[in-house]
């Protein structure tokens, strides 16, 4: 075998997954969203709170999955992003007096332009060395954090407390629900941008690169910028949802964003399938609830029990959460015919 | 210039640290392709496995013999059971095994050793090393074990059938084949060899950082930065970007106001990524040409 035809055989980093496959019907999208509007009318505060960090890492979670399932890239370094996002509002809200509602932007613009430049060095790795510096990345962020030249911004080691929001215009809601609604509305405008965005020019773009980097290229696609360009979109979308974990949890310190986070949110895209944006919330309900659970079955194994059902998921259901709403779709198909 | 003198034999001591990291990591990667973020939580509990044989009596070289063939078959056993049917399976499917190894390693550590930081022995003892106050007799026989093992590897790869066999394997898998070479056990050595020389790595880190189940981390990343640095493909290179490492950092926190511990990971990460857009093939190792 020749050097040149292993190239060409080489498997991708990333499986394909057709643009049509990334998204939910329309009946279904509704009955989630029915359920994500009804539920919280029902239940303690406490679990609004998880559903609202549900959320918020489903975001955080979506936005790797843009990265990866849609431009072909790795990251293990999204906590970082998610830090510089979380940072950013809390220094906003405290030192500056901002809306909490304002902040987001200027976090995910911050992010977005922080994602850009990495990308740069990112751009000549891939695979692997692309896991490599983005890993390093994650663990170096808190240590950044700590830094004393920023202390009088970021607090240092203590980290800032941030003020929870009340509802505007006198809504009878509590702090905890309106948050999640807040948290809500910017979930699914962000979702549909997204998929918007997959299924614009842009995103056709990211996906021939994913499949085919050669062949993108002599098809006229400016592969350095789209890389950056996922790059950017990807941390920017992390950095508001860390702006938005930043409100909810009302706190940041630097030992909140460590690697453990980037590797959660990378577990949370491999279980809710890559490539599949609807995925990301069950992803996102995985990395919440499992080590829960994991800790009521074993409290001192509860890292062995996570990595074992990860093993699990990676021999049974490869594709994740996407395979089993799949092969649910050719059962209810199968019992409608009967 | 004494201050300078002093600093890089300083660094070499700590580089030395690296240097047996780094050798496990292109190990690895000379067998799979892969880097294995595991690698270090491996080599951590075989260090814990050590250190409850000479608790429960056997001497210091009985216990380093029994760890290092625990672990070589412990590496071959995990890429048996869990690494062999992902072969074919995409990167990405590879990097969440490798993290669910490390979740896995990590908390069944905690479980049955605990957390708390342990003392671990060294065979060299810790007086100074020919007087001098900044490399200790347990530095130096660190220097000279990752040598030796350098010196081995060498031989192995150069002069053995096996090691003859192993390199084909990694370099052209079907030509390999062909030839009657049993690729699929090769990269199980490949994997056993690691494991081991991550086992070494870890008993001769252990008395220098001590005994945790997380104490490999910070360790881990450097030794990624030294075998980036040495170029992922050459053992040599790995030995000497560990060196490297160890002085750079060293010379950094001396001359550079302001660069304290607490910035020791992200001169890693400054270095991984300088070296990686400078000059991706590491300065002994070779180019990948690619053909379009």
């Amino acid at each position: 075998m020749s050097a040149a035809e292993e190239i060409v055989t080489e498997a991708p980093a990333v499986e394909a997954v057709p643009k049509r496959a990334m998204t939910l019907g329309y009946g279904t999208s509704l009955v989630v969203l029915a359920a994500l509007i009804i539920i919280p009318l029902f239940v303690k505060n406490f679990i609004i709170f998880q559903m609202t960090m549900l959320l918020i890492y489903a975001l955080a979670v979506m936005a790797l999955n843009i990265l990866t399932g849609g431009s072909g890239q790795f990251s293990l370094g999204q906590s970082a992003f998610y830090a510089v996002g979380a940072y950013t509002s809390a220094i906003l809200m405290e030192h500056a007096g901002m809306n909490y509602a304002l902040t987001l932007p200027i976090a995910g613009i911050v992010c977005f332009g922080f994602g850009f430049l990495f990308g740069q060095p990112a751009l000549r790795l891939s695979g692997v060395y692309l896991a490599l510096a983005t890993f390093a990345l994650a663990t170096a962020m808190p240590q950044l954090l700590k830094l004393g030249y920023f202390e009088q911004w970021t607090g240092g080691v203590q980290g800032l407390v941030v003020t929870k929001p009340d509802a505007p215009f006198g809504l009878p809601l509590s702090q905890d629900m309106w948050l999640y609604y807040f948290t809500l509305a910017v979930s699914i405008a962000i979702y549909l941008a997204s998929v918007n965005l997959l299924r614009s020019r842009s995103g056709r773009a990211f996906m021939a690169i994913r499949d085919n980097e050669i062949a993108a290229s002599a098809m006229g696609v400016d592969v350095a910028l789209y890389k950056t360009l996922a790059f950017g979109v990807s941390a920017g979308i992390t950095g508001v949802a860390g702006g938005l974990g930043a409100i909810a949890v009302q706190f940041v310190a630097p030992d909140g964003y460590t690697i453990q986070l980037a590797i959660s949110l990378f577990l949370g895209m491999v279980v809710g399938g890559v490539g599949w944006l609807p995925g990301s919330i069950v992803g996102s309900a995985f990395i919440i609830f499992v080590p829960n659970i994991a800790e009521g079955i074993s409290k001192g194994l509860s890292g062995a029990v996570f990595g074992v059902l990860l093993f699990l998921v990676i021999f049974l259901v490869p594709h994740g959460a996407r395979q089993v709403a799949i092969v649910a779709q050719q059962l209810a198909a199968k019992l409608k015919k009967n | 210039m004494e201050l300078f003198a002093n600093q890089v034999l300083a660094g070499i001591a700590t580089g030395a640290i690296y240097a047996c990291m780094a050798l496990a990591v292109v190990m690895i990667y000379q067998a799979i392709d892969h880097l294995n973020f595991a690698q270090g939580e491996m080599a951590m509990f075989s260090t814990f496995v050590s250190w409850q044989l000479m608790q429960w009596g056997v001497p210091y070289w009985g216990a380093f013999v029994l760890t290092v063939a625990f672990s070589f078959a412990a590496g071959i056993v995990i890429e048996r059971l869990l690494f062999k049917p992902l072969a074919k399976a995409p990167i990405l499917t590879n990097v969440a095994g490798f993290i669910a190894l490390y979740a896995i390693i990590n908390s069944v550590a905690g479980l049955i050793w605990d957390f708390t930081i342990k003392q671990y022995p060294t065979p060299f003892g810790s007086s100074p090393f020919l007087g001098s106050q900044l490399i200790s007799t347990h530095q130096a026989g660190m220097i000279g074990i990752t040598l030796l093992m350098l010196l081995l590897l060498f031989f192995f790869f150069r002069f053995t059938r096996v090691g003859l066999a192993m390199r084909a394997a990694a370099s052209l898998p079907e030509s390999a084949r062909l030839v009657g070479i049993n690729t699929s056990w090769m990269i199980a050595l490949g994997w056993g060899m690691a494991s081991a020389i991550g086992s070494i790595a870890g008993m001769m880190i252990a008395p220098v950082v001590f005994l945790e189940p997380n104490m490999m981390l910070g360790v881990l990343i450097y030794g990624f930065a030294a075998a980036v640095l040495g170029g992922l493909s050459s053992p040599f290179g790995a030995v000497m970007g560990g060196f490297l490492v160890g002085i750079f950092e060293n010379l950094v926190g001396t001359y550079i106001p302001g660069v304290g511990n607490e910035l020791k990971l992200p001169i890693a990460l400054a270095l991984i990524i300088v070296v990686l857009v400078v000059k991706p093939a590491g300065l002994f190792g070779r180019a990948i040409v690619k053909r379009v």
